[in-house]
């Protein structure tokens, strides 16, 4: 009999999501309740995960299809801890469009199971199952605000491209089916060590599908116009989670499957993260939303996780998991500042809305400016030591000129993050903001701005949590 | 000793800082933000002063030293002093407290602020001097650009937030070649501790490229010719004290860095690259004196006249000569002193006239004779008269240089009487001739804070014109090992 407890936090998650939808269909009036169960269930998976998995090294389930390691349970705490804020700090603005319906939070918990399940996954089948499901959701979360227009192209355009990708992904998938005879990751690592066009042919597919799902570059442009289109809080949620996910897969499949074809997709990482770090420094700068805005600095945050990853070494893979989880407190509290700029029931996303900010609002301003520093990697902020992390691997194997790209982009990056300093702190001051936010949004603000700022203090902390992750043996 | 004194110095700013944070802001009138901060960082100097007398001169290891783990088997947060460094720190700390009286006049909303930008600019500057560490080193001076960054860009003149981005922008590309070269130095020989590399040593055939990453830094922020562009911009828009503090104290971060970094961990590219130094040093001090002496504006005037006075420090240290690196930290010391002093000169005109334009004043020695005389003796200083700090450290700079090179020592004392051409003859505009402007008249002499700074500057700047002991007694040891350790290592590669 199988050790069921090590999936139980996907087994709950599942019924929970089974029962909230049946209390929303039988009960009226019924989405305060649904958000806060739903709050509660992430909470209780949080738990079930660390006490369940946290101290496993490296388990399998299922004929080996699922994977329980050290990187899969705290890249699902992350998910989990990402999925529980966003939705946390969702309700005021949901409830001003009068979109505060059960569908979101049911919608939010099952994209988070797929989450889990693609993180997990040591499968191609049981990957693209995971990838599916947080994708159909994603695109039903897009378009959530359907009153609005822009809101609903931006729905269709992720849906469009994403499936595209999706058949991309699967066409390479069954290409790498067709050389190794398995669609277990451990099988097709053993079995693939030839030079086959055709299996490079795969490889690409695949690569490019998840490049599409981190949106790197050249793979992006879907990013920008889903990330201004859709409801802010869903913006955020797109920002941070699926990212995880992602990511956690990009490594696995690098690592696992294709351990032995480094020579194959180094050059092709290498160039995604330069082009991505590039391109999201210098198309950023004349941005005037700060949405897109935050599309484009994502785009070159990714990049900075992915020189990380072509490292080819447990240390890039360290950092690059370093860099996410500083990346995902950056923007979460990028994000609640931009909750907080509400006057009467509307929202306001342009950079020129910042204007003069710290006359009126000093306290957020200041943590805008530690956030805005931090995402512009200024010691002694968070941001540095992500890059700072990802560049001492990088250059540990010699890959100067990534290095070098990477360290003068953040100079252009630089650049437009220090434009919005400009706008909050040297320009005109508007008319004040409402200042009766919620206090869970309150609290996401002061303690991740508190993290960024004081994470100097601490740095081992978190080293000693990801360097159990040790993909490469 | 057990009590860790260099991390109160830098520390006990950030906390003032904080205090004032937690106060409340008042427009208008708020001295009380201000008494704080005077007194925070009066007890910073008092501190400081405390460490240079226990400060032993007889040894060049480094002392008062901290040595805790930071980042696991990686990092380790590592201070100390040592001669050459300690004087830098008693300069951050003594310049830091003038700053703060100074801001009566000039800064008139969000004192507040201003004054937690400076404090915690100081404990910034005063980590890049205590820093044993290079990541350590960077992570302070990185830091500072966020302060000076916000001290030009909120409180300066009409073109700041062009000035504000030039300096961050230029200063950041420099750095993150730096910042590559560290993480290249651990991953050569395993550590970024500053006093084992001096005795591991770092393999010649990757000093050139190491120096050249740490060149661009530290020439960005000396600032050398041709990449001295952002410096008048930034003294020009940025408020009197952040001029001050610019002047005094961040240029002398990149002349401290030569000195402990670029000459003590690359002694080979350092002798490779001499002739590219001299060359940039000769230049910066023949171009920017008679750029100098073309310019209208009083601020801008003294900010090219700090490029020609950084080519002479520069020029000193890469003599790597006894006199020369002696001379070249006095001269840093000094212009620390009497730039700061210039600057706050130009601001008690530019508070009462709201020009800092040369032409809109002369003849004002009748109308206010205090500040003409004390303009005149930071003028003097400023030039190099015998008798004045300033002297002291460009004569041991010429003797530094005439022992290495004979050519480059001329055409730099051409310098010196460039130097006295444009200060002289802006002091003649400034203050003799002719009263044409009748608003002049209007102008009082210096007020009580305003003369306590300008005699606080005045009395280190003649003493050490005339008894320089004090500075080089602290620092001779110091320099001395450096060189014996600069020699050794170039013997045995």
């Amino acid at each position: 009999m199988e050790n069921l407890n090590l999936v139980l936090p996907e087994i709950f998650i599942s019924l929970s999501i089974m029962f909230l939808l049946v209390l929303g269909v039988f009960k009226k009036n019924s989405s305060k309740i649904t958000f806060n169960l739903s709050l509660f269930t992430i909470l209780i998976a949080a738990i079930i995960t660390i006490n369940e998995t946290f101290s496993v090294s490296r388990e399998t389930l299922f004929n080996e299809s699922v994977v329980i390691d050290s990187m899969s349970s705290l890249m699902k705490i992350i998910t989990l801890i990402g999925g529980f804020l966003v939705l946390v700090i969702s309700s005021t603005y949901l409830k001003t469009f009068k979109i505060y319906n059960i569908e979101y939070p049911v919608l939010i918990l099952s994209s988070i199971l797929g989450m889990m399940v693609m993180i997990s996954s040591n499968d191609l089948i049981v990957f693209y199952m995971g990838l599916e499901l947080q994708s159909l959701a994603l695109y039903v979360l897009a378009t959530y605000n359907r009153d609005q227009l822009k809101s609903s192209e931006a729905g269709l355009k992720y849906f469009v491209l994403s499936a595209l990708s999706s058949g991309l992904l699967l066409y390479g998938c069954s290409l790498v089916y067709g050389f190794s005879g398995s669609t277990n990751f451990d099988i097709i690592s053993n079995q693939l060590n030839s030079n086959e066009y055709v299996l490079t042919f795969g490889i690409v597919f695949i690569l490019v599908g998840l490049a599409f799902k981190i949106s790197a570059v050249p793979f992006h442009m879907w990013a920008p116009d889903v990330y201004e289109g859709s409801p802010t809080t869903v913006t955020l949620f797109f920002t941070i989670v699926p990212k995880i996910a992602a990511l956690t897969v990009f490594i696995r499949f690098l690592y696992v499957p294709f351990q032995n074809l480094i020579d194959q997709w180094q050059m092709i990482i290498i160039f995604l993260s330069i082009a991505s770090m590039v391109f999201g420094a210098v198309a950023a700068i004349g941005q005037t939303n700060i949405k897109r805005l935050i599309a484009y600095s994502s785009i070159g945050h990714i990049g900075y996780t992915l020189a990380g990853l072509a490292t080819a070494s447990n240390e890039g893979i360290q950092s690059s998991i370093i860099y996410i989880s500083i990346y995902v407190v950056m923007n979460l509290a990028l994000f609640s500042c931009l909750l907080m700029l509400r006057r009467k029931d509307q929202y306001y996303e342009d950079i020129e809305d910042l204007s003069g900010l710290s006359k009126n609002h000093p306290l957020l301003s200041l943590c805008l400016l530690v956030i805005l520093f931090s995402l512009a990697g200024i010691p002694p902020l968070a941001g540095f030591f992500a890059k700072f992390y990802v560049f001492k691997a990088v250059l540990e194997q010699s890959m100067f000129f990534l290095a070098i790209v990477g360290l003068l982009s953040t100079v252009i990056a630089a650049f437009y993050y220090l434009r919005i300093i400009k706008i909050i702190y040297f320009d005109k001051e508007k008319d004040k903001y409402d200042t009766d936010h919620s206090l869970w949004l309150k609290f996401s603000l002061t303690v991740s701005t508190i993290l960024i700022l004081l994470y100097f203090i601490f740095p081992s902390q978190l080293i000693e949590v990801v360097s159990r992750i040790n993909i490469i043996s | 000793m057990n009590f860790p004194i260099l991390s109160s110095l830098i520390l006990l700013p950030t906390v003032g800082a904080l205090f004032l944070f937690f106060t409340k802001d008042k427009e208008g009138n708020n001295s009380t933000a201000k008494y704080v901060a005077l007194f925070t960082t009066i007890v910073n100097f008092l501190i400081s002063i405390y460490l240079w007398i226990y400060f032993d001169q007889s040894t060049s290891s480094f002392q008062f030293v901290e040595d805790r783990t930071w980042i696991e088997g990686f990092i380790n947060y590592k201070v100390g002093v040592d001669g050459i460094s300690i004087l830098f720190i008693i300069l951050t700390t003594f310049i830091t407290p003038l700053c703060i009286i100074s801001v009566n006049n000039s800064i008139k909303n969000r004192l507040r602020d201003f004054l937690i930008a400076i404090l915690i600019m100081e404990s910034f500057m005063i980590g890049v001097f205590c820093a044993l560490d290079l990541v350590v080193f960077y992570l302070f001076f990185e830091a500072g650009l966020i302060p000076m960054f916000l001290i030009i860009g909120i409180w300066g003149g009409p073109k700041r937030v062009y000035s504000a981005f030039k300096f961050f922008l230029y200063t950041l590309l420099g750095s993150v070649l730096m910042l590559v070269a560290i993480i290249s130095i651990y991953w050569i020989t395993g550590t970024t501790d500053v006093v084992q590399l001096y005795e591991l040593g770092i393999d010649a055939k990757y000093q050139n490229l190491l120096w050249l990453a740490f060149f661009s830094s530290f020439a960005v922020k000396t600032p050398m010719w041709p990449v001295h562009t952002w410096l008048p911009d930034a003294h020009v828009e940025a408020p009197t004290a952040g001029s001050v503090l610019l002047a005094a104290i961040l240029l002398k971060m990149a002349g401290y860095g030569f000195i402990r970094f670029s000459l003590g961990l690359f002694p080979v590219a350092s002798e490779v690259f001499t002739p590219l130094i001299y060359t940039l040093s000769v230049i910066a001090i023949i171009f920017t004196s008679f750029i100098a002496l073309m310019q209208e504006d009083m601020k801008k005037l003294i900010a090219y006249s700090s490029v020609a006075h950084m080519g002479f420090v520069t020029l000193g240290i890469f003599t790597l000569q006894q006199q020369g690196i002696e001379g070249s930290i006095i001269q840093m010391i000094s212009h620390g002193l009497v730039s700061a002093a210039l600057f706050l000169c130009v601001g008690v005109v530019y508070d009462r006239m709201h020009s800092r334009m040369i032409n809109s004043y002369g003849g004002i020695v009748t109308i206010i004779p205090k500040y003409s005389i004390l303009f005149m003796l930071f003028t003097l200083a400023a030039l190099g008269l015998p008798g004045t700090s300033g002297f002291i450290g460009e004569f041991l700079i010429l003797m530094g240089a005439f022992k290495d090179n004979f050519l480059v020592a001329v055409i730099a004392s051409l310098g010196v009487i460039l130097g006295a051409a444009y200060m002289l003859w802006l002091y003649k505009r400034v203050v003799f001739g002719k009263l044409n402007n009748e608003d002049l008249k209007k102008m009082f002499d210096l007020n009580r804070s305003e003369y306590l700074i300008l005699s606080c500057l005045a009395v280190p700047t003649l003493f050490f014109g005339f008894y320089p002991d004090p500075l080089i007694n602290t620092i001779e040891v110091s320099v001395t090992d450096l060189i014996n350790m600069h020699n050794t290592n170039i013997a045995s590669k």
